[in-house]
């Protein structure tokens, strides 16, 4: 199995205006048009308008799973600053969301550039890498709960045969840091190749004559990697971080399949203190009302990086 | 790089590749493996515990993942043959529209999801969660068939239309062998999602028999108070990865592709 890169198909354009089309012919056209984009606009309508919507009306009353939902403006919010739960998973979740991206951008990076040339070897390489990417994210996350677990898994054997830990050790629920460090792991594994991936199709978008130049003007190896890399990689990476960035405030999979959101309660993240509202606590409410939030969060952090985007194509 | 001189590179690489390896054999070995040496034992565990899975879960999987690719696959085709070859009101506007499911996750609309379906009498119903799933896919599949159909010679629509097919026959007979590796793409990504998809059937499926296969694979540790049974999980992991991995070995050319339009302008 090899990789091969692709570059992306030529930039949109527009179709070309017909040959002195007549009114007629042009209105039948865009109305054949409009029929053949209607399944998509019913789908987006219906179950991504319509529910953005609910989400945030849902969020203006108190709303339980069953009867009638009665509005009671600003309690929902109100609520959200005494949720002593949300208190913690808002820490918990920045927590792990600035230590998730500086491993898993640093890793990826490193993966990328370690495979970016043809040599010998380098198909296998990233097929290996990336191949953690078929695993879905739920039964990695079962599998790592195997991997680290005591009863079946290498890794405490092997860490105790060298003298590192003794005894019975829970890596997933023995302390918060572990049940922390359980998760990392398993997130680097699941998400580096991918991360990787895309950083590689930014790598080598830069032409080899920009390479070629810095070499003929004398540029060490770490100058021609600050100076030239870094800045024309600079959209890839601003792109590989919003979704590392969005994916962490977002964590829930992990946590509830690996480490169940504790050791008392130390890795519940928000997308599960969310979950909990709806349905252990039935109070949709009161969860739409943190879901609203949280999508203020992302659509800000969303426009950071347009903004980024931006500042680079001018 | 020379700082990854020609050692380097091979010990480096060659670890990293080992350690990204390793889960993966190992949770194949640790399927395998039985008090008294290799056998199926684990899997039968699987299927026939009392917390385990069954053949149904595997149905639902697969019903899923149809008619997610089907309905994807469909709209999809439509919406990229619209934004691809036609002007009509609105079509930019549909566009980006589309194009902002992906700043608006799952998780925060998931919740509004439940209650619509309710509404529509489609709770607790793979129908309902084969919606859900198609809607999430679209950003991705009518991007990648827009561009699939902008790259289509103009020519080969003219002559068809000259020999007098109308738009719906060219569709079908001239654009879509032509569109065809944008389709296996959008297909495949469309499978493994859904395939792989925990959260949305978490919050919209509540009956256990209407349980798809990772649910109820997660159900069997989340369920279990005291003791997992870390060998049938793996069997589990394992049943679950398979097909992907199947799909990945044998169609990683499309998956890069959709990669590389997708990430670099998506």
């Amino acid at each position: 199995m090899s990789m091969t890169m692709q570059r992306p198909a030529p930039p949109a354009q527009g179709p070309a205006p017909r040959r002195a089309p007549t009114n007629r012919r042009t209105r039948t056209r865009s109305l054949i048009g409009a029929a053949y984009a209607a399944p998509t606009a019913v789908m987006v309508g219906l179950f991504f308008v319509t529910p953005l919507l609910l989400v945030v009306w849902m969020s203006l009353h108190k709303w339980p799973l069953l009867g009638q939902p009665t509005f009671n403006l600003p309690d929902n919010y109100a609520g959200i600053g005494d949720n002593q739960l949300v208190g913690s998973a808002v820490w918990f979740t920045l927590k792990y969301t600035v230590i998730m991206t500086v491993l898993l951008f640093s890793l990826a990076l490193g993966l990328a550039l370690l495979v970016q040339n043809r040599r010998r070897g380098v198909g296998f390489l990233r097929t290996a890498f990336f191949l953690p990417m078929a695993v879905g994210f739920a039964s990695a996350s079962l599998l790592f709960l195997g991997l680290l677990s005591d009863e079946v898994g290498p890794v405490s054997d092997a860490l105790r045969a060298v003298g590192l830990v003794d005894g019975y050790v829970s890596w997933t629920s023995g302390s918060a840091n572990s049940a922390l460090g359980s998760t990392v792991v398993l997130v680097l594994w699941r998400f580096a190749g991918f991360n990787m991936l895309i950083m590689l199709t930014g790598l080598q978008a830069i032409p080899l004559e920009v390479y070629e130049a810095a070499r003929i003007d004398g540029a060490s190896r770490w100058q021609t990697f600050r100076r030239i890399t870094l800045p024309l990689l600079r959209p890839t990476i601003a792109l590989v971080l919003t979704l590392m960035i969005t994916g962490s405030i977002l964590a829930f999979d992990q946590f509830w399949i690996l480490t169940r959101g504790g050791p008392d309660n130390s890795t519940t993240s928000l997308v599960m203190v969310i979950y909990r509202e709806a349905f252990i606590r039935l109070d949709l409410g009161s969860a739409a009302a943190l879901s609203v939030a949280l999508l203020a969060v992302l659509v800000i952090v969303n426009v950071v990086q347009l903004g980024v985007l931006r500042r680079r194509s001018h | 790089m020379k700082i990854w001189g020609k050692a380097g590179y091979g010990v480096t690489g060659g670890a990293l590749a080992i350690l990204f390896l390793f889960p993966l054999l190992w949770s194949g070995y640790a399927s395998l493996r039985t008090n008294s040496g290799f056998g199926l034992e684990n899997y039968d565990r699987l299927f026939t515990s009392d917390n385990g899975i069954r053949l149904h879960h595997v149905v639902n999987s697969f019903t899923v993942s149809a008619l997610t690719v089907g309905g994807t696959l469909v709209v999809a085709t439509l919406g990229g043959y619209a934004f691809g070859r036609f002007r009509f009101p609105g079509r930019d506007a549909l566009f980006l529209l589309t194009l902002a499911i992906l700043m608006v996750p799952y998780a925060t609309i998931l919740i509004a999801l439940y209650v619509l379906l309710g509404w529509l009498g489609l709770q607790d119903s793979l129908i309902g969660l084969s919606l859900v799933l198609i809607m999430f896919q679209l950003p991705f599949s009518l991007f990648m068939m827009r561009n699939s159909f902008e790259a289509v010679p103009r020519e080969l629509e003219e002559s068809a239309q000259v020999d007098g097919c109308n738009s719906f026959s060219t569709l079908l007979r001239i654009m879509l062998p032509a569109v065809r590796p944008g389709l296996i793409t959008v297909g495949l990504f469309a499978f493994l999602a859904s395939w792989n998809e925990f959260f949305a059937p978490l919050i919209l499926l509540n009956s256990t028999d209407k349980f798809t296969t990772t649910l109820a694979v997660v159900n069997m540790r989340t369920a279990s108070h005291g003791s997992i049974d870390y060998a049938a999980l793996e069997a589990g992991v394992v049943f679950m990865a398979v097909p992907c991995l199947l799909l990945f070995a044998f169609m990683q050319r499309s998956y890069v592709r959709g990669f590389a339009s997708g990430a670099l302008k998506g």
